[in-house]
């Protein structure tokens, strides 16, 4: 079947929704994920759908696209009711939808994915003529130009989003639904994708975005939709509302966004980097003779766009990844290879990737909240754990950062991704480093969470501890930062202090565009 | 325990998960294993009564469920030790074959220590053998990541061959074509039980079951007490749960790898305690009988868990045990038959594991969540 074919399927009947959603009921046992959720979505509109972590923006979506089905409830579409059962069922109503993990084929050249699963016959060469044809036609009406015989796993992330899109469009897709989609990009990648999602909906497409970063939803909307507990809290009109009043929709209450901070009085360097060079997993180098210092009660903020080094650096400096040159020193003193000897040291790190990393999914908690210093002769009685000393240890630790619910035998996967996050910070941080590594610390954490521990992070670099941040959340690097770096190709690109960079500026550097507008340091 | 709530079963209640599915895939094994007896002519039902009376109904029965029992709890737990680091150890087989070499060595060849000291050296001896011959395979999964599952059916074969030529060729009996080493000296044989408990004044039926099944029993204890109160099972725990936590832990995978190998090799050795030193009291050719791989199964059905494996292995036992009476006692179900029936337990509790887990959650769910 053609995309054209399948267009006819959406003929809309004249003032109908594109979209909607009728009293929306699902159940995950005895988690009530969405509750009498109803939507309807304007046609050729971007309407954004906001709320924190398990609000239920994804399980609606999912139920959208079918990979879930309601447990009540109806979905129309474009006046019409249609049951979808699958993917296919709404790929035939005219559904597309670009997850936030991207579902391509790496080592498939752009035209191979684009037609994947709508190759139309047997033999692939006349479909891919014709997905060719198509494919330029849809680049230049949409501004979505991508190289059609380049591997897709050598494209940027942001290239590969678009072929994500050209996907949806050239199965016909009238409705778009994009997932969290600019988590990866750098700003100036997602100003592109804002200019084309609004040339879609000039073409007449309809667009639902979900996201938690409000102003982005601010700047590209015509109408908001809130979630929050599974329900639909309010709908608002992009144009008469304020970003404070979402925020506070999506968590129930009034939300600081800016974490309050008393001016930086830094002292001695606590941990000095000095002409250090890693290499990434396939052996390229990814970090290039970087140095810099944090000091005492300083945070120090490393933004950049994914892939840029940032990882690599990290994992060298918590004794992950070999170190190919340079040095590091913590208070002074050399690390040796290994994490142990930094530990000892005071060195902590909050990995970016707490669910492999950080924490131990199966493990009990108290199982978890012990990694890294299971040798601490005060977690056992001769040769065996004291578990019994154990879980009094965690139990601390789980009150002190408000983990909830704080039970110590509790299985780790089983809390949400902020209790999780804050049971790993807790862990770190309870046993005073003088230096704490962290990386992505926020991420898929509730805004609730998020206040909470960046508060903990202002703490300890109020108590005289360095603290280096790795971040994708600008805003969160902005927001507690006292100096900022900018990484880019494995460099330090720029440093900023605090309150001097613009996000343009930042945003620039991280795209490489390189102005060189580096202040003094 | 830390297994219990993750993968297909993930999110299910600890009691279904432990209790329900194990009994839900008995049940689908022994129906259809009714159909097939009633297919051949013959009543199910007198069948099963038959095989529980085989398995536990006199004194005899219950003494050889025990000895065969005893078999599965060391290549259970073997199994199981190694997936607790995220390995498949399907080579337990060749371990115990080769962990029987070692223990054979000792008490053909030091025999001339007495039996108080004979009888820690036959054991040392089949971990040691066990140990070595699982040592290989994890070295070259750690170092060099050629895959467990390969290699250890692949040393499967190696120990077959390298026992085969040592049984024919240089350990045969003398003046003798069986490919079988001499008989141990009387001192280097395990007590059997009704010998041991005979002297102490208790009476019990005569029965294979021999001391190496208290061996078994230890051997639980200090697995369930190395895998989740020392530091070094933590740390195997880890590497297996995840391997980059590990890693930022300050724990190192590949290390964590040969450890869980080496142990779980040193636990199916000494199956062979219990076979030759306990009932054959010789080096005899494939005295493993695929206990190495019903061990797989009863590891998968024991939730990898020693108090499971021990519960799984008096199944298997009683069912090998229950089986053979059945064919005797019931000409028209041949010991081909029970072979089939054992297959299907095999079949539900170890591949199919997971098959009813839909079911359950539905029927769960639905009255749990209204």
């Amino acid at each position: 079947m053609s995309s054209s074919e399948k267009r006819r399927n959406t003929t809309p009947t004249a003032g109908a929704p594109a979209v909607e959603l009728l009293r929306i009921n699902k159940w995950f046992g005895a988690v009530h994920a969405n509750r009498d959720v109803s939507l309807s979505v304007a046609p050729g509109t971007i309407h954004g759908i906001v709320g924190e972590n398990g609000a239920g923006k994804s399980t609606l979506m999912s139920i959208l696209y079918g990979f879930h089905r309601a447990d009540r409830g109806e979905i129309r579409i474009a006046g019409r009711p249609v049951a979808i059962r699958g993917s296919e069922d709404a790929i035939a109503a005219g559904i597309g939808m670009v997850h936030q993990h991207f579902m391509l084929v790496d080592t498939f050249t752009v035209v191979e994915n684009v037609i994947l699963g709508a190759e139309g016959g047997r033999l692939l060469a006349p479909g891919t003529h014709r997905a060719r044809g198509e494919l330029a036609e849809l680049a230049s009406e949409y501004a979505l130009e991508v190289p059609p015989d380049a591997l897709v796993g050598d494209l940027p992330v942001g290239l590969q989003q678009r072929v994500e899109i050209l996907k949806a469009l050239y199965r016909g897709a009238e409705i778009l639904v994009l997932d969290e989609p600019t988590g990866t990009l750098a700003p100036q990648e997602a100003d592109h994708l804002f200019r084309i999602l609004r040339r879609l909906k000039g073409q007449g497409k309809t667009i639902v975005l979900i996201t938690h970063k409000l102003r982005e939803i601010m700047a590209v909307t015509d109408r908001i939709s809130v979630m929050r507990q599974g329900r639909m809290v309010a709908h608002r009109d992009t144009a008469t509302t304020t970003v404070a009043e979402i925020a506070e929709l999506m968590v129930g209450r009034r939300v600081l966004s800016q974490v309050e901070k008393e001016a930086v009085k830094p002292g001695r360097d606590l941990l000095s980097v000095e002409n250090l060079r890693v290499r990434d997993d396939r052996g390229l180098s990814s970090v290039r003779n970087v140095s810099f210092s944090v000091r005492a009660g300083e945070i120090v903020g490393i933004a950049g766009v994914a892939g840029n080094g940032q990882s690599e650096l990290m994992e060298a400096l918590a004794g992950l990844r070999p170190v190919v040159g340079g040095r590091i020193l913590v208070a002074g003193k050399p690390v040796g290879a290994g994490g142990r000897l930094r530990r000892r040291l005071g060195l902590a790190h909050v990995p970016e990737d707490r669910r492999r990393m950080g924490l131990v999914m199966p493990f009990q908690a108290r199982e978890s909240a012990i990694l890294g210093h299971h040798d601490d002769p005060r977690y056992r009685r001769a040769a065996l754990f004291d578990w019994a000393a154990v879980s009094r240890d965690t139990a601390g630790k789980m009150d002190a950062f408000d983990v909830r619910p704080a039970d110590p035998r509790r299985i780790t996967a089983a809390f949400s991704g902020g209790n999780q996050q804050k049971l790993v910070l807790a862990r770190e941080i309870e046993r005073d480093p003088l230096v704490l590594l962290v990386g992505q610390p926020t991420r898929g954490v509730d805004i609730g969470a998020i206040e909470f521990i960046h508060r903990r992070l202002v703490a300890m670099r109020d108590a005289g501890r360095a603290v280096l941040l790795i971040s994708a959340e600008l805003d969160e690097i902005m927001g507690l930062s006292d100096r900022i770096l900018v990484m880019f190709g494995g460099t330090i690109a720029g440093e900023f202090p605090a309150g001097r960079a613009t996000e343009r500026e930042l945003g620039l550097l991280m795209a490489g565009a390189a102005g060189r507008e580096r202040s003094a340091p | 325990m830390s297994i219990v709530a993750t993968g297909p079963a993930a999110g299910l209640p600890r009691w279904a998960v432990l209790g329900l599915l194990p009994a839900l895939n008995l049940l689908a094994a022994f129906a259809i294993s009714g159909l097939i007896v009633l297919l051949i002519g013959e009543n199910p039902w007198e069948a099963v009564r038959m095989l529980v009376w085989g398995a536990f109904g006199f004194q005899e029965a219950i003494g050889y469920t025990l000895f065969y029992a005893t078999n599965f709890i060391f290549t259970g737990l073997a199994v199981a030790v190694a997936f607790h680091c995220g390995l498949f150890n399907i080579g337990g087989e060749g371990q115990a074959y080769i962990g029987g070499l070692g223990m054979a060595l000792v008490c053909l060849y030091l025999d001339f220590l007495p039996f108080a000291l004979i009888v820690p050296a036959a054991v040392v001896g089949a971990a040691l053998f066990g140990a070595a011959w699982a040592f290989v395979p994890a070295w070259l999964q750690a170092y060099r990541g050629s895959h467990i599952v390969i290699t250890t059916i692949m040393f499967n074969f190696i120990a077959a061959a390298v026992m085969a030529y040592l049984l024919v060729n240089v350990m045969s009996r003398p003046g003798s074509m069986e490919p079988e080493s001499r008989d141990f000296a009387l001192h280097a044989r395990l007590p059997l039980m009704h010998e041991a408990l005979g002297a102490m004044g208790i009476d019990i039926a005569a029965s294979p079951l021999n001391l190496s099944f208290l061996w078994a029993l230890l051997c639980c204890a200090v697995v369930w007490v190395f895998m989740w109160h020392t530091r070094a099972g933590y740390r195997l725990r880890t590497a297996g749960a995840s391997p980059p936590a590990a890693l930022y832990g300050g724990i190192s995978p590949p290390r964590q790898i040969i450890v869980a190998m080496v142990v779980s090799g040193a636990l199916a050795g000494c199956m062979s305690l219990n076979e030759l030193m306990g009932v054959q009291h010789r080096l005899v050719l494939e005295f493993t009988a695929g206990y190495g791989f019903a061990g797989i199964a009863v590891a998968l059905m024991g939730r990898g868990h020693p108090v499971g494996i021990v519960l799984a292995s008096l199944l298997f036992g009683a069912l090998y045990q229950g089986g053979a009476e059945l064919s005797f006692e019931i000409p028209g179900i041949t010991r081909d038959m029970v072979v089939v029936i054992q297959g299907l337990v095999i079949l539900f509790a170890g591949a199919l594991e997971f098959m009813f887990v839909p079911a359950v959650r539905a029927v769960l769910l639905r009255s749990s969540g209204g």
